[in-house]
């Protein structure tokens, strides 16, 4: 426990730090916090209870539009804003800017967790890759009908507010690292106290065996809706703030990019080790690496690598960074191994 | 336009007429997805991007004065071999593994392919001229394309030639077999490992006809393809894996769908429809499955 205090102090103290040492990567960082909250999420249903879901972009996606839509609505007419698009025919004072943007966020995440609420019921009775298919199919139909919506912008797109003129020309990126970094905490600090309750084991339950746990009186439906709520809080969440850093939002480029960020978030969950804590988190980190550096050194070709690199993984290392681990060093994870068994293992191979 | 529907009645003939042809065509790309989907129990998400590269096969030959219609022929052949690559490389490593896995890999290659053929043939929407002209019927009320006319009759011509080689033929045979139950079918002789990439061959091909008839009706788009995908995928889970019949009608009905969906709620909401119409059609599955089970109880 005391080494684990000593680590998440370093991280947190790095975490803070990062901004002024590395100011050129600001964007960069806060992007990861986004990606690392989105792949730990989506660890919740897809990783822990083996709801693997393509659908998660919707919360996002919701999130973004809603943040944005809030931020603007507040203080001024909604449809001449998206009508003027970059023209800005109306500026945001400071005061405005952040009041939007707080309410904007408690809606960004409030109103993606009662959707989840709403269509769990339904959607969630699905098994395997039925529902698998049908939250991919939701996520491109909530694209392909927000893009036809005239009030956020349709298919011209929606510019968010910009930033206001306070502090230095640093502010801008600071301002965004910092609530990316502490929805990270806050979303770190969620799951890692919903992981050591029961609550963890029934989704683990539901995940090896939906009707025993059943049969063992578990009311699985609840525990599956309340998975998927603390999934969809977080995703909106995330999403409201990256509606911010970009800029801009396009719906099926921007906000609903199944092609993108629906995909990045199962690989870095899965590349990382699903159903673990800290997997989704190394996946993302190893993943924003390898994808920034194809992104700018192979432009052009970034989706043939994304493409090759789904295949691959998937085909090869489907257990990922931690369940390799895992493998190799079991006593690390805190399970007991029989030195004859271990033996015997060696023999085999 | 929305009460267009009601008030001229030819407009619904022409919409059910178009949803018809059109439905066909998707019958015959859900038939080669309920084909793979039975034999190997995988859902390929690049079933569209197939199409589409089947599509740009037949656009080439038109582009290099080739009449498009002979991609009918040329396509498949080509798309075989490309089925059969895709089988040797990926899936036969995903066979026999959790379906989200081989659901998540075919989504890669559905990836990989679209920005490929994005590179190769360009972000451009392009449709092959075939120059059939088009028929009038009732006082030139309904104006249909030749185009359809024989889209719809070679899908349906294609669709029976399988049928009866499923049935006649010995790798047709064995294809059922090994659907009905692989390790009985091993046990037996069959080689399962040749039948799953001849399924997957055949499937690809499929795909190639469809997506030569589609260049030649409508218009490709290296991204139009997991529209395809998911309609395919729709019309087998409402028909039933191996039924025929039902994959026909159900193509039909989606086909008929679309052309309405797009008249009264307009062209942009087209493929939200669509993806939306899937959802309904899973939740409305899994009310009647789950009200089967308390019933049971």
């Amino acid at each position: 426990m005391n080494k684990n205090f000593i680590l998440y102090a370093v991280i947190l103290i790095f975490g803070l730090a990062a901004p002024f040492l590395f100011p050129a990567f600001k964007v960069q960082l806060s992007i990861l916090c986004v990606l690392i909250v989105l792949a730990t999420t989506w660890n919740i249903q897809g990783g822990e209870m083996g709801y693997n879901s393509f659908g998660n972009i919707l919360f996002y996606g919701l999130g973004m539009y809603l943040c944005a839509s809030v931020q603007v609505g507040m203080f001024f007419p909604l449809a001449e804003w998206t009508e003027s698009g970059g023209e800005k025919t109306f500026v945001h004072t400071p005061t405005q800017f952040f009041q939007g943007m707080a309410v904007g966020l408690v809606v960004a995440a409030v109103v993606p967790t009662i959707v989840a609420g709403l269509i769990g019921y339904s959607i969630l009775g699905l098994r395997g890759h039925y529902f698998a298919i049908c939250t991919l199919g939701l996520g491109v139909a909530a694209g392909e009908i927000s893009g036809g919506i005239e009030i956020i912008g349709a298919g011209q797109g929606f510019t968010t507010p910009p930033f206001p003129s306070v502090g230095s020309l640093e502010a801008r990126g600071e301002f965004f690292y910092f609530l990316s970094f502490f929805t990270l905490v806050l979303t770190f600090i969620a799951v890692r106290s919903i992981y050591s309750t029961r609550f963890k084991l029934i989704l683990n339950a539901i995940r090896d065996n939906e009707d025993k746990a059943e049969a063992m009186g578990i009311e699985t439906m609840k525990y599956k809706i309340i998975g998927w709520m603390i999934s969809a809080f977080f995703c909106g969440l995330a999403g409201g703030i990256m509606g911010g850093l970009v800029g801009y939002i396009d719906s099926t480029d921007v906000a609903f990019d199944g092609r993108e960020m629906g995909v990045f978030m199962v690989l870095m969950a899965i590349l990382g080790g699903k159903g673990t804590l800290w997997g989704p988190i190394i996946g993302a980190t190893i993943f924003h690496i390898f994808k920034e550096g194809f992104w700018t050194f192979f432009l052009g070709w970034q989706y043939v690598a994304l493409g090759v690199l789904i295949v691959v993984i998937v085909i090869y290392f489907p257990e990922g960074i931690m369940g390799w681990l895992r493998e190799k060093y079991p006593e690390r994870f805190g399970e007991v191994v029989d030195e004859k068994d271990r033996k015997a293992q060696v023999e085999l191979k | 336009m929305d009460f267009l529907v009601f008030q001229y009645p030819m407009i619904t003939v022409q919409a059910c007429l178009d949803g018809i042809l059109l439905g066909v065509l998707f019958a015959l790309i859900a038939y080669g997805m309920a084909l793979q989907w039975g034999v190997m129990n995988i859902i390929n998400i690049a079933q569209g991007d197939l199409v589409i590269l089947g599509g740009y096969i037949a656009y080439f030959m038109y582009l290099y004065g080739i009449h498009p219609a002979w991609g009918v022929i040329v396509a498949p052949v080509i798309m075989y071999f490309v089925g059969i690559a895709i089988y040797k490389l990926v899936i036969n490593k995903v066979v026999d593994r959790d379906l989200f896995i081989s659901i998540l890999a075919t989504f890669g290659i559905s990836i990989l392919f679209m920005q490929l053929m994005n590179f190769a043939f360009g972000a451009d929407v392009v449709l092959a001229n075939s120059g059939y002209g088009t028929t009038m019927l009732f006082d030139s009320n309904v104006v249909l394309p030749n185009s359809k006319i024989f889209s719809a009759f070679i899908s349906i011509l294609f669709a029976a030639c399988l049928v009866i080689y499923m049935k006649k033929s010995k790798l047709g045979r064995a294809i059922r077999a090994t659907a009905q139950n692989a390790r009985a079918a091993k046990i037996l002789g069959v080689d399962t490992e040749k039948v799953y990439a001849a399924t997957f061959g055949i499937n690809a091909a499929l795909c190639g006809v469809a997506g030569a008839l589609i260049s030649i009706t409508f218009t490709i788009h290296p991204y139009m393809g997991l529209p395809y995908t998911i309609r395919s995928f729709m019309i087998v889970i409402v028909a039933g894996l191996g039924n025929l019949p039902g994959v026909a009608m159900s193509g039909m009905g989606l086909g008929v769908f679309e052309e309405f969906a797009d008249y009264i709620l307009g062209t942009e909401f087209r493929i939200g429809s669509v993806f939306l119409l899937l959802v309904l059609i899973l939740v409305y599955r899994r009310f009647k499955l789950s009200r089967k089970r308390e019933y049971l109880k």
